[in-house]
């Protein structure tokens, strides 16, 4: 990719890890624990998020939360100015969401338009009882209306820039970058 | 990651090793949409695909079907018994015909080879090789490499067995030429009277004299079906005889290796290419080769859509 662009690390991996603890109380304070609880990560850096904040909540409460993935690649509503098509990743939801009260985790908030292919994804699996989302940031320019239930940092961006969160071989957050 | 560029998938010839492993991994992750309740989503919304189909097939038809189905695509069968074409009019003039109602994908099935390149320069819409005569069949080629990649994880290196009637299959062209691009060694075995000449210049392959040479040590036995509408009588003396020799049955297989899959492109002429003890014993994933060919499709289906020439 091009190397000449201006990188700044706005959140190193201590305040990943802070923004991610915090983000798991207000997950249980709000549900109220853990019951009808399930992580759904947006594919890929989300999913690897929901399972950190699973494994954060665990340590909290001592209880595993079910948790899944969702490919939003075939909900996409931008097709006419993807060719060639996107590879499909893999969803993997191998609990009922009927009921349920879903959190979908995704990396980096910007226009919505990914949530909003997860959540047409979410409903073809069942009908939860409520979806909340939660972020590690939102970077603002929305173009539809929906808003994030839980942010690790709030950005504010110029829509030419780039944010981007760099995960480790193993999936782990190491940092997040700011691209000019 | 591969991209993929071509607005057709006529031949598995045609495409690079990187593009056939993308549309495996596609299919991989298509098939979860085919395991919920609601089987479908919005992908293809708006886009009409004709499937033509000048010779009988079931299977194949109804799974190219399901998956534009699926993808939620609007999908329309043309087959010959209710079509122009039993009132003479060639295949130039109905794909003309059909494009003025503007498709966006025609899935063709026709027994002539090549058939498809033709229609591909007469039309601006996506072409997707059903079968052309003894030419190729792709999409049974991807859904048996996904099959075999489903069990053994791989398909770099395995010893894949294909035994019966070479020259008149489609089905063995496609698994060749597949298989070879990935990696897989193929051995064919069969009657002279249907092998055809320089079959050992297709790739990394090995025409054996015997069946026994071909499915010893085997990963995957690909028996091919006996194609008596096409062949006429000339090619074996009866299929008792033939079955004899070419035919797998509990006694054979085990020359293969323990665990080996079994593997046909359907429909099985049960007692000829395969005894009914294999057709239904354990070793057998012909039904999964079915369930494989619908993620296949839908597939094929999304990755010509986004196809360069394709809008």
């Amino acid at each position: 990719m091009a190397d000449n662009k201006l990188k700044t690390v706005i959140l190193d991996n201590s305040g990943i890890r802070r923004a991610l603890t915090r983000i798991s109380h207000e997950i249980l304070e709000k549900n109220k624990g853990l019951s009808d609880l399930v992580l759904i990560g947006i594919q890929s850096g989300g999913a690897h998020l929901a399972l950190e904040i699973t494994n954060s909540i665990e340590i909290i409460e001592g209880e595993r939360v079910p948790v899944g993935s969702v490919d939003i690649t075939l909900y996409r509503d931008d097709f006419k100015s993807q060719t060639p098509h996107k590879s499909v990743g893999k969803t993997d939801i191998s609990f009922s969401l009927e009921g349920k009260r879903v959190v979908l985790v995704d990396d980096v908030l910007f226009t919505g338009r990914t949530i909003r292919a997860a959540m047409d994804a979410l409903m073809d699996h069942g009908r939860p009882k409520v979806i909340q989302l939660a972020v590690l940031i939102d970077r603002g320019h929305r173009e539809l209306p929906i808003r994030a239930d839980f942010v690790g940092r709030n950005v504010p961006t110029s829509i030419k820039e780039n944010v981007e969160v760099i995960f480790s071989d193993k999936q782990q957050p190491l940092e997040v970058v700011l691209e000019k | 990651m591969a991209e993929f560029k071509h607005k057709d998938i006529i031949a598995l010839r045609d495409l690079s090793k990187e593009e056939i492993e993308l549309l495996i991994s596609t299919a991989e992750n298509m098939r979860e949409v085919n395991s919920r309740d609601i089987k479908k989503v919005p992908t293809l919304r708006g886009k009409t695909i004709i499937n033509l189909f000048y010779e009988a097939s079931t299977r194949t038809r109804t799974s190219f079907e399901i998956a534009g189905k699926r993808l939620s695509a609007d999908t329309v069968n043309i087959t010959p018994s209710s079509s122009s074409a039993t009132k003479g009019e060639t295949l130039a003039d109905t794909a003309l015909n059909l494009l003025a109602m503007k498709p966006d994908i025609i899935v063709m099935r026709h027994a002539v080879s090549g058939s498809h390149y033709f229609l591909s320069k007469k039309v601006s819409c996506s072409i997707i090789n059903a079968g052309d005569g003894a030419h190729e069949h792709p999409s049974q080629g991807l859904l048996d490499m996904l099959t075999m990649k489903d069990r053994f994880g791989r398909l770099d290196g395995l010893k894949v067995a294909i035994v019966g009637d070479i020259t008149h299959s489609r089905v063995a062209r496609s698994d060749i030429q597949g298989l070879t691009k990935m990696g897989s060694s193929v051995y064919l075995a069969g009657p002279p009277t249907m092998m055809p000449p320089g079959a050992e210049r297709l790739g990394n392959v090995t025409v054996c004299g015997s069946m026994k040479e071909a499915i010893q040590d085997a990963d995957v036995v690909m028996m091919l079906r006996i194609q008596q509408e096409r062949q006429g009588k000339t090619l074996m003396p009866n299929t008792r005889e033939y079955s004899r020799y070419f035919g797998l049955n509990p006694q054979n297989i085990k020359l293969a290796k323990p665990g080996a899959l079994v593997m046909h492109p359907g429909p099985i002429n049960r007692g000829v290419e395969m005894s009914s003890f294999v057709v239904d014993g354990d070793q057998s994933h012909i039904l999964k080769q079915v369930e494989n060919g619908v993620a296949v499709r839908m597939a094929m289906l999304y990755h010509v859509c986004g196809g360069e020439m394709a809008e």
